[in-house]
């Protein structure tokens, strides 16, 4: 809405709980909205590339860039030597990430140096002109092979434990051990990784930086730069896109581009071509789940003991906190009586991965899925009725792995309408009736239920800073920690600012995240920006409004509790003053009209070495049935219908919530259909670009496809007005793809035998599993 | 010969007077015109974000077609007029119908991918005003979105009607004007864009292209780029000099003798399809798939069949079908066997001088058993693991008479079973003989083993693959098609 529109008097444009389009939708669809590649270049900017190692594990034995600096173009050359401050970017503060390898290479396109160019084309033809000569090693490029090789682990491993898992598990009337291999994902967001350099006066210089962690930006610049972190400004006005993908990869482009911007006092730009970007950054971790789980008769599960072996890549990055969060999840709905989780965080000869939407929660919550369907196949049974038979009850089986005791279990409300709105049961016959009649094409249906904790495991991570400032116009201006991927957080926080006020939220004005204005803020991530920065904005206005009551009590001489904030006015006792006029006269009385607002999540604590605490604040639900088709010739499938409820508390933005629930489901299915990250035997990751990298596209989102928000709840604890975080949870409602392909593949047999599907389950894996299930049926006929 | 590169830029006309002969048209739109709009996801033709609408005259019709700005070159929109994000709102700053849908259906998240998916539906709309969800999905298949799972885009797409008319969108109602000037840019003056002794030469008739050819036998043939284009964007080679044959109108002519389709080797894979929906609605549906809707704007019959891929789409299919090709060196042309054409892996029988005219593809008869069948890890939008494409004829006794396997992804070469055409020959057209043909191939090939599937995959896919056509040749009870319009239950929408 533009300015000028007249202000509303009934109730204000954008508050809370509406479906308010995105800030910059308009920008977006006018190809308007500024990108960092969008921005103009400053005069004699330069353009930076990478020059990568083409060994996966290797010695360095010499490098030779003497054909780099003469080739045509070529302003300066980088390398480690010429890193003013530590040659590290490692986040976790190992020194296991240097910017630029030194003698030795650990995974295929590390960074050895870089060169700045007059011309993006220039530096990037002379970054292939090194003559790097190697002592090659042995590439770890898997899980297996690190196991084979006793690779070291990147960070501490974690076990969460309860109860007496030994006898527990003896005592139980059945047992079963097996294993699932989980695919990683790249993050493939649209806009790659980017860095733009300014240098400025002493040591300073300013990033424009692709990231969702400035702050950490900021630190790792001044870390390589060897200067104080005031001297660093990061900013980001929105990403195209993260997911997870630029919480610590955008430290390197940063970092590279500051060093040559400082050393040539230059604007300096990095933006590496997709293919370089997919090579060099980290993914989502592959697991390998070995299981073993005792249960009875009834299918009710008596302990659980699981190892989570990672994928880590060649340095810790994320890896401690996503294992860690697999654990996690490895209960997704279900109470294990005793249970004993381990993780297997390895070192592999790979790109570090990373975070990435549910940072390891959907590896584990999967394998809880696996081990449900292995129990009911092992028992015969409904996989449905297995799920709820082991569902967390609300009152008793109610504490996790982690001795968090749930309080806020909707799960059965959850379960009781997505089994109604997919008429679940019914369609289930119909497709075990048309499985009968149907030679070669097979349905198969699924129905998983998905519980998610909020709040960052590493428990300081969970405070955010606002910065709130209202000019004497009455126009607002929103600052916060929190960074803008497409998620939506910047509107959602704006909506609260303009409920806080009750102004028309086209007087607030949204701001670029920056250091500057803002510090020490933690990473949009773990679901959590609205959350945090909703709060932190929210005791911003309320500092303000404070104050412009006190000053309007004080000016009127009324009682302060004759004071209310209406849409776009105040009520000051019997007369009513627009926003503006009151901010006016605050102003002329010498009333501070800016605030910074600060919050932290209550409740939580987690003590990692016990693994005892409270390391979730709450819990955000949903389920989804979804129905496939596959063909048994070729395992070609499609994703016929899914029905999703979802629970995001009292939905701040029912728009924005049904877009995360609705993309983070095609996202899910995505990374367990047909993403495949495949790697050669020489460690070389050969799916860097979307020719070989397959995301969704529109034709894979289900035929039918329903999404509903669930209804009439609010979330139990005073988060954001009752809402409830909404980034990653959805993307596991996938899961249910997945399951029911594997349902199809084992009516090829008659649900006698697990398929113990892989993921991704690519046409290859779906064809194959149906061969195991004809093989498995025909064995059994014959015997 | 002319050496400005000529075209209308909304509603500028633009003449560049020098300009590096490989510079792409996504570079300069960003770098030179400052049309930031557009935007750069991969440059390599796949996902879209680069997505620019181009009008060219098509048989003395204004033709407007979405395709990659990130893999076409600069020179070869002589003559064209481009039309990107930056030139759809309307003159008092309001938003264009296509982007007001969007933006009332949350159709943005980030917002990267938007412009590139706003140009695609734009291009769509100015084609057809209500297309069906099948068409939207065909038209997409190029874009993608990481962040909105598309559902959104959708109904967007299917809305755009509700916000305004299209015959009120200045490209339709000043189609007639826009031609006009169009046909002002258009001469039969061969261009020549050069830079530092590296040149392109874009000859205007097929004369002044077989002479072109001759004269300068090393260089780089472009059509639609759609291969050519990489080589530049991600090899970073030096693809000078080149001779870019888009702008021969004549090689782009598909025409119908009656007993065959003669395909001028520019026309483009809309084109193509067209033509070969005609042939069997399995044509139809393996056109339908290659290809984003961008890439099958740009690319050609000629560019697919001379780029030697093994895992081409239209060289199995062509082979089964019997088709020839017409090879021109100056005035001489020689006509041979599509098949023959492929000798090793990325090695072609093209002699020097030499470029692909036409190719002719016979009609079969109305009793022969057509199959087609592309399978790939993700359904649209992707290369191929197998592609296989059968022609099958039976005698008077019901025996077959021919066969004609052909395989794409099966050896390094596009190519046919030889072994199993042999021994079906005689036999009846029936499982059992299937099962022999099958055992055959173990012989016939030795598949690609790869990222896109393991060569196990393959061999087991292409044997299912005569499995399934007996099938479908057989029983028309069976269902064996889980998604596209060959799914039993598919709408059978006439594509536009
Ligand atoms: C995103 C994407 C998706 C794709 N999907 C598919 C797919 O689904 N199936 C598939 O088969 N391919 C696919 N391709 C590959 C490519 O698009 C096709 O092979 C296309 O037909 C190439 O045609 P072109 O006109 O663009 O060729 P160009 O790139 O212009 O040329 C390709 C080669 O052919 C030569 N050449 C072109 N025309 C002639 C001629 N008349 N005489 C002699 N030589 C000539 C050129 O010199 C060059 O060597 C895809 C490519 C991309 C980028
Ligand atoms: S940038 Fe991806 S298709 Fe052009
Ligand atoms: S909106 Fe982000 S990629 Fe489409």
């Amino acid at each position: 809405m533009a300015d000028g529109t007249p202000s509303n008097r009934d109730a204000i444009r954008g508050g809370v709980h509406r479906p308010q389009a995105h800030d910059s939708a308009h920008k977006h669809v006018a190809g308007e909205a500024l990108y960092i590649d969008d921005l103009p270049e400053p005069a004699g900017l330069v353009h930076l590339y990478l020059g990568l190692a083409d060994r996966a594990h290797a010695r360095i034995v010499s490098v030779d860039l003497a054909k780099v600096r003469a080739a045509r173009g070529v302003v300066a050359v980088f390398t480690a030597a010429d890193v003013p401050g530590v040659n590290d970017i490692s986040s976790t503060g190992l020194h296991d990430e240097p910017i630029f390898a030194t003698d030795r290479i650990d995974y295929h396109g590390q960074p050895i140096f870089a060169v700045a160019a007059r011309t993006r084309a220039q530096a990037r033809r002379a970054a292939k002109l090194g003559v790097i000569q190697y002592d090659e090693l042995a590439p770890i490029t898997d899980i297996a092979a690190a196991r084979a090789a006793k690779a070291p682990l990147v960070t501490e491993p974690l076990t969460l434990a309860r109860g007496d898992i030994e006898s527990a598990m003896k005592g139980a009337p059945r047992r079963l051990k097996g294993s699932m291999t989980i695919g990683g994902q790249d993050h493939f967001y649209l806009e790659g990784q980017i860095a733009l350099a300014v240098p400025g006066e002493d040591r300073d210089v300013t990033i424009y930086s692709s990231t969702q962690h400035p702050s950490e930006v900021q630190h790792m610049v001044s870390h390589a730069l060897g200067v104080p972190s005031h001297a660093v400004t990061i900013e980001c006005r929105r990403m195209g896109g993260g997911f997870g993908g630029k919480e610590t990869q955008a430290n390197l482009f940063a970092a590279a581009a500051a060093i040559a911007a400082k050393k040539l006092n230059r604007a300096v730009k990095l933006r590496p071509d997709r293919d370089d970007d997919m090579i060099i950054t980290g993914k989502r971790h592959d697991f390998v789940v070995d299981y073993e789980i005792g249960f009875d008769d009834d299918g009710r599960i008596h302990a659980v003991d699981a190892v989570y072996a990672a994928r880590c890549g060649f340095s810790a990055d994320l890896s401690g906190p996503v294992t860690d969060r697999a654990l996690f999840h490895a209960d997704n709905c279900y109470f294990y009586p005793a249970v004993r989780l381990r993780s297997e965080p390895l070192k592999t000869t790979t790109c570090s991965n990373t975070a990435f939407r549910g940072f390891g929660g959907p590896q584990g919550m999967i394998g809880a899925e696996r081990f449900i369907e292995e129990i009911a196949f092992a028992t015969a049974k409904d996989p449905v009725d297995i799920r709820k038979l082991n569902f967390y009850g609300v009152a008793e089986r109610n504490v996790t792995p982690y001795h968090q005791t749930i309080e806020d279990n909707i799960i059965a409300k959850v379960m009781e309408e997505i089994e109604r709105r997919s008429d679940f049961r019914a369609r289930q016959a119909a497709i075990r009736a048309f499985n009968r009649d149907s030679k070669i094409l097979k349905r198969g249906i699924a129905l998983t239920p998905v519980k998610f904790g909020i709040s960052f495991t590493a428990t300081w991570f969970n405070q955010a800073g606002a910065l709130v400032h209202i000019y004497t116009d009455g126009s607002v201006h929103l600052n916060h920690g929190g960074t803008e991927m497409g998620q939506g957080l910047y509107v959602k926080v704006a909506q609260v600012v303009a409920d806080a006020f009750q102004i028309d939220i086209d007087k607030v004005k949204i701001t670029a995240t920056t250091t500057g204005k803002v510090p020490n803020t933690s990473a949009t991530a773990a679901s959590s920006g609205t959350d945090l920065n909703g709060m932190a904005a929210l005791a911003a206005c309320d500092a303000i409004k404070a104050r412009l009551v006190d000053f309007a009590a004080e000016r009127w001489s009324v009682p302060k509790d004759q004071i209310a904030f209406l849409p776009n006015r105040l009520r000051v006792g019997n007369q009513e003053i627009s926003f503006p006029e009151i901010v006016k006269a605050a102003y002329m009385a010498r009333v501070s009209l800016s605030a910074t607002g600060f919050y932290k999540t209550p409740k939580i604590h987690w003590d990692r070495k016990k693994g005892i605490g409270r390391p979730f604040y709450y819990f955000a639900y949903g389920a989804a049935a979804c129905e496939v088709l596959i063909d048994t010739l070729t395992g070609e499938y499609k994703v016929e219908r899914a029905d999703i409820v979802h629970d995001v508390g009292h939905s701040l933005n029912p728009a924005i919530d049904r877009g995360q629930i609705e993309g983070g489901f095609i996202q899910g299915m995505g990374w367990l259909t047909t993403e495949e990250l495949w790697w050669d035997d020489k460690g070389r990751l050969r799916t860097h670009a979307p020719s070989t990298y397959k995301i969704p596209v529109a034709s894979d989102r289900p035929t039918i496809f329903n999404v509903a928000i669930l209804e009439g709840v609010k979330n139990s604890e005073p988060a954001i007005h009752r809402s409830k975080a909404v980034g990653e949870p959805p993307f596991m409602l996938a899961n249910s793809v997945f399951f029911a392909l594997s349902d199809a593949i084992a009516s090829l047999a008659d649900h006698r035998f697990c398929p113990r599907l892989d993921s991704p389950a690519t046409p290859e894996r779906v064809l194959f599993a149906v061969e195991r299930m004809r093989a498995l049926a025909a064995g059994q006929e014959a015997a | 010969m002319r050496r400005t590169i000529r075209f209308l830029l909304g509603e500028e006309t633009r003449e560049i007077e020098s300009s590096d002969p490989t510079a792409t048209l996504l570079d300069w739109l960003r770098a030179d015109a400052r049309l930031t709009g557009t935007k750069e996801g991969c440059a390599e033709g796949d996902c879209g974000a680069c997505t620019v609408a181009i009008g060219r005259l098509s048989g003395g019709r204004l033709r407007y077609e979405a395709i990659n700005s990130c893999i076409r070159l600069l020179a070869t929109i002589d003559g064209c007029h481009v039309v990107t994000i930056e030139h759809l709102k309307r003159s008092d700053g309001s938003l264009h119908p296509v982007q007001q849908a969007m933006a009332a259906h949350h159709g943005s998240q980030c917002g990267f991918c938007t412009p590139g998916i706003v140009m695609s539906l734009y291009a769509l709309w100015l084609n057809e005003e209500r297309p069906d969800e099948t068409r939207i999905e065909d038209a997409l298949a190029g874009n993608l979105c990481r962040c909105t799972g598309y559902q959104p885009i959708i109904a967007a797409a299917r809305g755009i009607s509700d916000f305004g008319r299209r015959r009120e969108d200045p490209l339709i109602a000043n189609a007639d004007a826009i031609a006009a000037r169009l046909k002002t840019l258009r001469d039969e003056e061969t261009l020549l864009v050069e830079q530092e002794e590296r040149r392109l030469i874009a000859p205007a008739t097929v004369n002044a292209l077989a002479d072109a050819v001759v004269k300068e036998p090393r260089a780089t043939m472009l059509a639609g780029g759609t291969d050519v284009g990489l080589w530049v964007t991600k090899e970073m080679r030096d693809i000078a000099p080149v001779i870019y044959l888009g702008r021969v109108e004549a090689l782009k002519r598909v025409e119908d003798r009656g007993d065959a389709l003669i395909f001028g080797a520019g026309a483009n894979h809309i084109d193509v399809r067209k033509a070969l929906a005609t042939i069997h609605p399995q044509l139809d549906e393996l056109m339908r798939r290659f290809g984003g809707e961008q890439i099958r704007n740009a690319g050609t019959i000629g560019g697919n069949i001379a780029n030697g891929s093994p895992i081409g789409d239209l060289p199995p299919a062509l082979i089964a079908l019997g088709a020839t090709i017409m090879l021109r060196r100056g005035a001489g042309r020689r006509v041979i066997p599509l098949e023959q054409f492929f000798i090793a892996y990325r090695k072609q029988d093209r002699r020097a001088g030499e470029f692909i005219e036409t190719i002719t593809v016979p009609k079969p008869p109305p009793d022969a058993l057509i199959h087609v069948s592309k399978v790939s890890k993700r359904f649209d939008e992707d290369i191929s693991s197998v592609c296989g494409a059968f022609l099958l004829r039976r005698g008077p006794d019901g025996l077959v008479a021919e066969a004609r396997l052909a395989f794409g992804g099966m050896a390094a070469t596009p190519k046919r079973a030889a072994n199993a055409e042999t021994i079906l020959k005689g036999k009846p057209w029936s499982e059992e003989s299937v099962a022999l043909a099958i055992g055959c191939l173990a012989v016939d090939f030795k598949p690609l083993d790869d990222m896109r599937a393991s060569a196990r995959y393959r061999a087991t896919v292409a044997g299912n693959l005569l499995r399934r056509f007996l099938m479908e040749t057989t029983d028309a009870a069976i269902a064996t098609r889980v998604a596209g319009l060959m799914r039993a239950d598919a709408p059978r929408a006439a594509h536009g």
